[in-house]
Order: C-alpha cells, then structure tokens, then sequence
C-alpha cells in the first residue's frame, strides 16, 4: 500500500512539474469553455425561432448537455495520448524503470498507482467544466434532471478510464514517447470507429458495435446508465491494466 | 552474505553470464573487475531481482533472488551505471520518494533521508532540482538513493565513471567509509579503484571468473616467478653472462644500454627464490658500480591483462 500511494504521489507530482500538463488542461479548458458557450448561444436562438413561430419548445438544456458531453469525447479522443505517452516509456529511457523494479513493490502497485494518477489529472481536468455544466443546470427553468450530468461525467471518465489504460499499455511497449504517442492516437481510433459498421446487419454488426468505446458512451450523456456499458468499461480497463502489468514485468526478460 | 553458485544467464545463443560462484562476507567490500561487456552488469541485475537468472541460485542476506525476490529488494540498495534519478525532483523529494518505495517507515523517513545527504555530503543541494545539478552531484544522489533505506548489501555498478579525480576520490573514500556496516559489491574496469577499495576482486571476463582473490595475493602471485630489476654501469656481454650463472635466475633480459654506460637488465627467477642478494654479491665482487636492484611485483594490471587477453585473442568477435 505504501509502494502504491508512493508512486501515485510520485506522478501527480511529475504531472505537475511538466509543462505537459498544463499546456494539456489549459488547452482543453479552453476548447470545452469555447464550445460549451457556442453551443448554448445556437440551442437558445433556435429554441427562440421555434417559439416566435409558434413551434412546440424543445429541451434546451438537455440539449446542450448531449452536445457539450459530444464534443468532450472527441478532445479526450485528443488529448489523452499526451498525458499516457510518457508514463512507462519516459521511466524506461531514463533508467528510473530499474529503480522501481528493484524496489520491494509489485509491479501491480506500479501500474495501479500511475493509471489512478493519470485518471486524477484527468478528473482535475474535467472538474472545472462541471462548473459550467452546473450553472446551467441551476439557471434553466425547469431545472433538468442532475442525473443527466451525473451520468455525463461517470461516461467521461469511465471512457477516459479506458483510454488511460489502453495508453499507458502502449507506453510499455517502447521507449520513445513520441512512438508512443502516435500509436496509441491511432489505437483510440480504433476502438472510437470501430463500429463503423453499425449499420452493418446480423451479428456482425451488434459485435462491433458493442467494441466501440463510443457507442457505450452515447447512452451515459442520454443519462442512461446501463449495466452491459459498466461491463464493458469495467472489462476493457481490466484488461489493459492487466495487459500492462504483464508487459512491465516482460522488461526483465527484454535484453537490454 | 551473498553467495552465487553456478549463476548463469543467457540471451538466445549468447551466454552474458557463464556458471559464474563466488561470496561475500559480511562487511566486506567486493570489486568485480573487467573489461566492458564481461557480464558485469548482468551478474548485478541478478542480484538485485532485476532480471532471472537462466540457472543457477544467488541468495542475498539469507534469502533467495529468484524465489524471494520482496525480501532481497529490502535488503538491497542498488545505484545501476545512470544513476536512477528524476530530473524534474528535488534532491530532497527524489529521496523521500525512494524512502517510500524501499518501505522506510513514515516517522524514520526524514531522519533517513538527512542521514543519507550527510553521508554523501550533498546537504546543501537538498531543495536543488535534479536537472541543475552537476554530473558528480547527480552521481551523488544516485548513492544517496542507494544508501536512503539502510540496506544490508550495497551494489554499485561502476560508480565512479564519468567523475573527475577528485570527485572519485571522494567517493571511494566514501565506499570505504561504508564498508563495516555494510556489505558492498562495486564493479568497476578501472583497475587502481579496486586495489584502493576493495578487500577482494572477482575478476570477470567473458561471462567467466577469471580469478578471485585479494588484490594485494593477485598482485604477489607472479605467474611466471618474480623479476628483478638491475641497473648497473657495466658492459652488456659481461653482465648477462654473470648475471646467468646466478643459480635460479631463469632469464636475464637486458633492456637498455644507455649513453653514460648504464644499463637496466631484468632478471627473471622462480617463485619463492630470492636472488637478490647473490645478484648483489656478485656484481659488487666484479667491482661494477651498482645503481639499483629491485623487486619488480606484476601490477594488477598485468594480472588483468594476462587474465582477460589470452581469451580475448582467440574468441569470437562479440555479435
């Protein structure tokens, strides 16, 4: 337990000492601050049209809410890789992987304790756009269920969750961050498009689309929280954490 | 306190390691001396649970390397040829962070720390950022790391390269200081650093044991006998014939004539027979002025080299 805070300790501090994560969150505030106001001036103008020409109203609101937890995906999609890339390959090229393999803590401390650090930087990231989310939610008339913006940030981290730990198995592949960075933007599109033939018919079609990382997504900013998209968050983070602490423990046979 | 038997490693084809054996006592200090690429390294990786051996067993402070490798990591403190360190800490949290991961309990963790600092003299930089420090300080924090948990077993891989020489000196003092307290294993190929530190050297070549011993026996067991070192003002025929005759002398070698009339010769004789003084006795009763006579003991780097060369000649061109 002590190995395991240690090296939690040890990243969140790492995370923010780098430049990396700051250019990252700034960036990413701005963007989702910049999106989340465009969306709510077209919503209100066009929910404002619909009224002067006597059209039923729509839900505002809720509106926003899907389209801004939309656009949210898409920079995770983005951004992620930056914070996973360096997370196994920076240590691995600085040596420092050594210290920690010779150090009485498990290789699962390791990983568990650097995957919650990233999945931290990640909610420190999002807390902020929370604040938006909420003074909305607070100054619509009717307030709009709380269970829509619950259910939008659990699907933003659960789905970012994924992507850390698909990222940082990546990293443990290589040495140099910016294969690892490229590789693991290209593995993240893949498990985004993968249902690309969601329209595809049969069983062929259902199985690719229950892979796609999005597609679970998509219920949780409806405010759905289904059980089978827990299942599947809750086995695809499994296994990439699994999947990682069999790589790092592979450096030892790895001749170098 | 450390004992490897028959301890072998290999990668594929290539053997980095070959049935290598030896021990340490407790508090002792052992140099593991050879060229680069001897499987120096790789011996130390075994050591300290880093890498499995391909066969063969270590055990470090009673407790086996491959088997219970948790306990060994506790008694082990380990500086690798980079020093481990995090350029974006300061000194003083980059310590406290291998505190923590070594399993320092929380309220000896700041003692510990200020106690390693002092030990490699670095209390001073400790609120300096890693990066702004010089090479010789970064390879202080890496022993401070080693150092940090109070380890039973120190292993250092080569921990005075890249160091100028007063900062090598400073840290073979160091080792020296630590030894007693702790049992220390530093390889190294820089043959002065261990006949100054070391208590025994182990030396490598190839993946093999070439020889184990103190370096002060490596130094006096001569393997071809002793020489004898002659200078005298003489002519040169006169000199070898007499200095043959001597009962014992193997070879006499004369080296150089010089201009004023002086010439060097280098007697060789048996192991145990000195011959020092009837090479004095019969030089003074020819009347030839006698300049110097000496005992000519093989440096450790003619051991070194004799042991590692005659292989290196006919092996196979490494990869």
């Amino acid at each position: 337990m002590q190995g395991f805070i240690a090296i939690y300790r040890k990243e969140i501090g790492h995370y923010f000492v780098s430049p990396i994560a700051y250019v990252v969150v700034g960036l990413f505030l701005m963007l989702c601050a910049f999106f989340f106001d465009s969306y709510i001036v077209s919503a209100m103008q066009y929910s404002i049209q619909m009224q002067l020409q006597g059209l039923p109203t729509f839900d505002v609101p809720s509106q926003v809410m899907s389209g801004f937890f939309g656009v949210v995906s898409l920079f995770v999609l983005f951004f992620l890789p930056m914070l996973t890339m360096g997370v196994y390959a920076e240590e691995r090229k600085r040596g420092t992987m050594e210290l920690l393999m010779t150090s009485p803590i498990t290789e699962v401390q390791i990983v568990l304790g650097k995957f919650l650090a990233s999945l931290t930087l990640l909610a420190i990231m999002l807390l902020p756009t929370a604040s938006y989310v909420a003074y909305m939610n607070l100054h619509s008339e009717p307030v709009p269920p709380w269970r829509i913006l619950f259910a939008g940030y659990a699907g933003v981290l659960l789905l970012g969750a994924a992507l850390l730990s698909l990222g940082s198995f990546i990293s443990s592949l290589t040495e140099n961050q910016l294969i690892s960075a490229v590789l693991t933007f290209a593995a993240f599109l893949m498990v985004w498009v993968i249902d690309i033939g969601r329209n595809a018919q049969g069983t062929a079609g259902s199985v690719l689309q229950y892979l796609s990382v999005i597609h679970h997504y998509d219920d949780f900013t409806l405010g759905i929280i289904d059980t089978s998209s827990l299942i599947y968050y809750g086995s695809f983070i499994f296994l990439f954490l699994f999947l990682t602490v069999r790589s790092v423990d592979s450096m030892r046979w790895r001749r170098a | 306190m450390i004992e490897v038997a028959d301890l072998t490693k290999s990668y594929g084809s290539m053997t980095a390691v070959d049935h290598v054996s030896f021990t340490v006592n407790k508090g002792e200090i052992l140099g593991f001396l050879g060229p680069n690429g001897a499987g120096k390294t790789t011996t130390m990786r075994i050591l300290t649970g880093y890498i499995p051996a391909t066969s063969g067993t270590a055990r470090v402070a009673g407790f086996d390397v491959a088997n219970d490798s948790m306990q060994v990591r506790r008694h082990i403190g380990y500086l690798p040829e980079a020093p481990p360190i995090y350029p974006d800490m300061t000194v003083g949290t980059y310590l406290d962070f291998v505190a923590r991961i070594k399993n320092v309990p929380a309220e000896k963790r700041g003692e510990r720390v200020t106690d390693a600092l002092h030990k490699v003299n670095i209390t001073d930089k400790r609120d300096e950022l890693i990066k702004r420090l010089s090479r010789g300080y970064k390879q202080r924090v890496g022993l401070a790391q080693a150092l940090v948990h109070d380890p039973d077993v120190i292993i250092l891989d080569e921990p005075t390269v890249g160091l100028d020489p007063k900062q090598i000196i400073e840290v073979r003092h160091l080792i020296k200081g630590l030894a007693g307290n702790h049992t220390i294993i530093l390889s190294t190929h820089i043959l002065p650093e261990v006949s100054m530190t070391c208590d025994r050297v182990v030396i490598i070549n190839k993946g093999k044991i070439a020889a184990v011993d103190t370096p002060q026996n490596l130094t006096s067991q001569l393997k071809g006998g002793q020489k004898i070192r002659v200078e005298v003002k003489a002519p040169e025929q006169p000199v070898q014939e007499l200095l043959s005759q001597i009962p014992g002398a193997s070879r006499v070698l004369i080296e150089a004539v010089h201009a004023d009339g002086h010439l060097t010769a280098t007697v060789e004789a048996a192991q145990g027979n000195d011959i020092r003084s009837q090479i004095a006795a019969k030089i003074v009763e020819k009347g030839w002025p006698l300049y110097e006579l000496r005992g000519v003991s093989l440096s450790l780097e003619d051991i070194f080299l004799e042991l590692t060369t005659d292989d290196a000649a006919h092996a196979e061109p490494a990869n």
